[in-house]
């Protein structure tokens, strides 16, 4: 299941700085690939997951490159999903959703 | 005069310390008032720097302090400021415990005036420091009834204590609160430092309260003083006294507590009669509502409850449900003023509530016991010191020597916590051993230590729902999602140990996050 | 039925350790417009990964006549969700017209027809005065609901601590429920820190017949299990009842008395209710029925 013309035209923000929650900023890349700086209150424990996370999402919705920016306040793995999928396609300004249950 | 010949006296040889004949050179008539001697010949010192002249503070000595003041506590500091003007090096703290506001030592470590440290706990700034590598030689953390244990048989031994006091007399009766010169800073009980007084070579109490003598009740007498010095401030109030410590109203602490109290109900130990301690977390806290109810129902009242004492038990108190309440820190304003004014409240040394080496210590008369915990593994182990991410966060306090004391242990937590699983397979330091710990509360289930095929029998049979650790933690896994194993250095920044001095397990310095 | 509002992630991840019977995650008022997308994202993520155990998984979607709403049963249909309750049901075809749409995506997606439910929530004078056909309109409806806050607005009135202005809405939407065969639920109580009121509440519309309440704190659950679940003494008579029914078909007698009293079939069903009650709220087991 390709997802096509998924083009980052803008900034897309979605999710807030409350507990459990995750801030995520899709920016236009500035290289080939997907940028991650993220900040978590859980860095040690699950910095890499996130990041993992984070990419597996964007690139399901046919994102290869981006420059995101995260700031995580201990978001279960599906709050991530949900944030950066939105996330993304508001920056995209596209209302092509895919529902896929993983 | 009697004429006396010593020599002809039989067996004199082993009679000790008789050897000379009295004469009236031997007579000190003391003529002044008390009035007088209060003015004249008190232990009251001019100055700090004074006072640690006179106590033969050496490089290299060990000095104590205890944490009444919680996170009010100016008397460290202030201390710690006048030591490191007046040069001295090296120097062993062994402090009861340390709490955010003692961030200042830092510095004094790095300066080299602290050369190692004894707490039941460290937090804030100075705990991550430590956790990364800041000191050359481990901390040794010891549990309330360990660090007695250890001050009365000569393993730590205190060379001088500095012991903040709200109000002392002149010539050192030291006291948490006072019944006739309330300045309205008062800490309750402080029975981690009577037991320092009583064996530490050199006391010094600082208060900013000194008031007529004799400054009665007591919490330390005036024998185990040697000198008094007035500050002007030994704290911050907002600090030393909380408010009223509240009921919780987050639905999934009282969710715990109300389970908590069906298992109390089930545990076999619930008559009249019974003896109890309650942690200080919110869902702990809250048992007590629940518990209550149930008391009232049946008509049964405790014999005491011990600990760390709150307004919440000193409310059940006051009503008639609690007989007597035996304190060794009282936490908030309502326990201080109960301690004040209530005939069967009260205060206790250390030693009393936890010391192993006591047969009737406290804590062993416990029939029940409810503790929480940062996490607790598939062995019932529970670590209360460090967090998920390996850094030093909290303090032993008296959970070892409770643990071990009561005839049930109950721990109660949250499954997760955020994104942290409580239950996990390993925690990350062993505080407490799994075989003092009997049954694990949480909101989603209640697991029962295999060993305790009794209590599983008795909680089954009131219809309470067990399941098996392992579930618990499998589900805090699926919830959380699976961490990465946190990453340490050889170097060993901490040393735990557990009631009798052995070594139960080692903190290790942090890894710093490099990535990249 | 508790209410969690669909953007915030703190209180849908913690929504699974209540013992409320269903869970209704909203996308329609508590969420603002500019965030409709990212609380439908959440809330189908939650659905597909958390294990919300045996609870009943509700959806309010927006108004399926709209873009946002439609999107809303894109997501929530393939997201399993239990039942689409669709707010501010005036009249028959806003229910036939979601109907049709779940129809749609049902098929799309291989899933069974009929599979997802639905609920209408009645919050206007037309929808009250509608109730007894909109109750009738779909298969998939499980249920009807007042939605008190909107419709107190539409009446041109406000709330009071009596509920007298909701008396004739809340009486309507029973009968209609009750002459469909689906369940009547009342609605959300705001004062969560008045326990008394809430209860007196609770009271209130379980005599007039109501299935459940709606609830917005998890504080309430309790009152309102507490107020459902029968006596044990209503219990008892129940269990003697059934007992004295299964006497009689043995004994081949067609006629029915307990105590002295006949037990016709209307006893019968009162009796059933109680028990179905009782072993719902976990008062009755297996054992306690021998």
């Amino acid at each position: 299941m390709e997802a096509s013309d998924m083009q980052i035209v803008k900034t897309g923000i979605a999710g807030t700085m409350e507990s459990s929650d995750i801030m995520v900023t899709i920016n236009k890349p500035t290289g080939k690939e997907i940028k991650i700086d993220l900040t978590s209150s859980v860095e040690k424990q699950f910095g890499k997951q996130i990041k993992r996370t984070i990419t597996e999402c964007a690139n399901r919705l046919g994102i290869k490159s981006a420059d995101i920016t995260a700031v995580d306040k201990g978001a279960l793995d599906c709050v991530i999903k949900a944030r950066v999928e939105t996330a993304i396609y508001r920056a995209c300004e596209s209302t092509d959703y895919r529902w896929e249950a993983n | 005069m009697k004429k006396i010949d010593i020599a002809s006296i039989p067996h004199v040889s082993e009679l000790e310390g008789i050897k000379k004949v009295f004469d009236e050179s031997d007579v000190y008539k003391d003529y002044k008032t008390c009035r007088e001697r209060e003015q004249s010949e008190n232990k009251i010192v001019p100055s700090l720097e004074e006072a640690i002249r006179r106590s033969g503070l050496k490089d290299g000595m060990t000095i104590s302090f205890h944490h009444h003041f919680r996170d009010g506590d100016f008397v460290l500091n202030m201390v710690m400021d006048t030591i490191d003007r007046m040069g001295f090096k090296n120097l062993t703290l062994a402090a009861s415990s340390l709490t955010t506001i003692h961030e200042p030592l830092i510095e004094h470590i790095k300066n080299g005036v602290i050369h190692r440290i004894e707490t039941s706990g460290m937090r804030g700034e100075l705990a991550e420091q430590v956790s990364r590598g800041l000191m050359d030689v481990p901390v040794v953390f010891r549990s309330h009834g360990g660090r007695a244990a250890a001050i009365e048989s000569g393993l730590l031994k205190i060379d001088v204590a500095f012991l903040g006091a709200p109000s002392c007399d002149a010539f050192g009766n030291a006291n948490g609160y006072s019944r006739d010169n309330d300045t309205g800073v008062i800490c309750g009980s402080m029975g981690y430092a009577k037991t320092d007084a009583q064996y530490a070579d050199k006391v010094i109490i600082l208060t900013d309260n000194i008031v007529p003598y004799p400054n009665v009740p007591f919490g330390i007498p005036e024998s185990d003083v040697d000198y008094v010095v007035k500050v002007d401030k030994i704290g911050d109030p907002a600090g030393i006294m909380s408010g009223a410590t509240r009921f919780t109203k987050n639905p999934k602490e009282l969710m715990i507590a109300e389970t908590a109290s069906d298992v109390i109900e089930a545990s076999g130990c619930f008559e009249d009669g019974f003896s109890i301690q309650m942690g200080t977390g919110g869902a702990s806290l809250a048992t007590a509502r629940f518990l209550r109810e149930k008391m009232l129902k049946k008509n049964i009242k405790a014999r005491f409850a011990l600990g760390g004492i709150t307004g919440q038990i000193v409310q059940l108190h006051e009503e008639g449900l609690i007989k007597k309440i035996l304190d060794v820190q009282s936490f908030d304003l309502d326990a201080a003023k109960s301690l004040k004014d209530n005939r069967f409240h009260q205060q206790i040394s250390a030693s009393y509530y936890a010391s192993p080496n006591n047969k009737g210590t406290a804590a062993n008369q416990l029939d029940i016991v409810i503790l929480s915990a940062l996490e607790v593994d598939t062995d019932f182990n529970v670590n209360v010191l460090t967090g998920s991410d390996g850094v030093i966060r909290g303090a032993i306090g008296g959970h070892q020597d409770t643990a071990a004391g009561a005839a049930v242990t109950i721990i109660t937590c949250p499954l997760t916590r955020g994104r942290i699983a409580t239950i996990v397979d390993h925690v990350n330091t062993i505080v407490t051993p799994g075989s003092t710990i009997d049954v694990v509360v949480t909101d989603q289930g209640v697991a029962v230590n295999p060993r305790r095929t009794d209590l599983k029998t008795l909680l089954s049979k009131a219809g309470i729902h067990l399941v098996p650790i392992e579930e618990l933690k499998e589900k805090a896994m699926r919830i959380v999602g699976e961490p990465a194993p946190i990453e340490y250095t050889d170097k060993v920044v901490g040393v735990v140990t557990y009631r009798n001095s052995s070594v139960i397990d080692l903190i290790y310095q942090v890894k710093d996050s490099a990535e990249e | 039925m508790m209410f969690v509002p669909g953007n915030n992630p703190g209180m849908i991840k913690d929504a699974y350790i209540y013992n409320c019977d269903s869970l209704m995650f909203d996308l329609e008022d508590s969420v603002s417009i500019t965030e409709k997308d990212a609380a439908r994202s959440l809330v189908f993520h939650a659905l597909t990964t958390i294990d919300y155990g045996e609870k009943e998984i509700v959806v309010r979607v927006n108004d399926p006549e709209t873009d946002t709403g439609i999107a809303d049963l894109e997501a929530m249909v393939r997201a399993h969700a239990d039942v689409i309750r669709l707010p501010k049901t005036a009249t028959v075809h806003d229910v036939t017209f979601c109907d049709e749409q779940i129809t749609r995506i049902e098929k799309a997606i291989g899933m069974k027809a009929g599979t997802t439910h639905m609920m209408a929530a009645i919050e206007s004078a037309e929808g009250v005065l509608n109730a007894r056909d909109i109750a009738k309109a779909s298969k998939r409806l499980i249920g009807i609901a007042l939605g008190a806050e909107d419709y107190v607005t539409d009446l041109k009135t406000n709330r009071s601590p009596e509920g007298t202005e909701l008396f004739f809405a809340r009486c309507m939407i029973l009968q209609a429920a009750r002459a469909a065969g689906i369940a009547a639920l009342d609605t959300v109580y705001s004062d969560v820190n008045n326990e008394e009121g809430f209860i007196a509440e609770v009271k209130l519309i379980k005599q007039l017949g109501f299935d459940g309440k709606s609830i917005i704190n998890p504080r309430q659950i309790k009152p309102v299990i507490d107020v459902f679940t029968p006596t044990q003494k209503e219990i008892d008579k129940s269990l003697a009842i059934m007992a004295a029914i299964e006497e009689a078909h043995k004994k081949g007698s067609g006629v029915i008395s307990l105590n002295g009293k006949m037990i016709d079939k209307p006893v019968v069903m009162r009796a059933e209710r109680v028990l179905h009650l009782a072993r719902a709220a976990k008062v009755l087991g297996q054992e306690a029925e021998k």
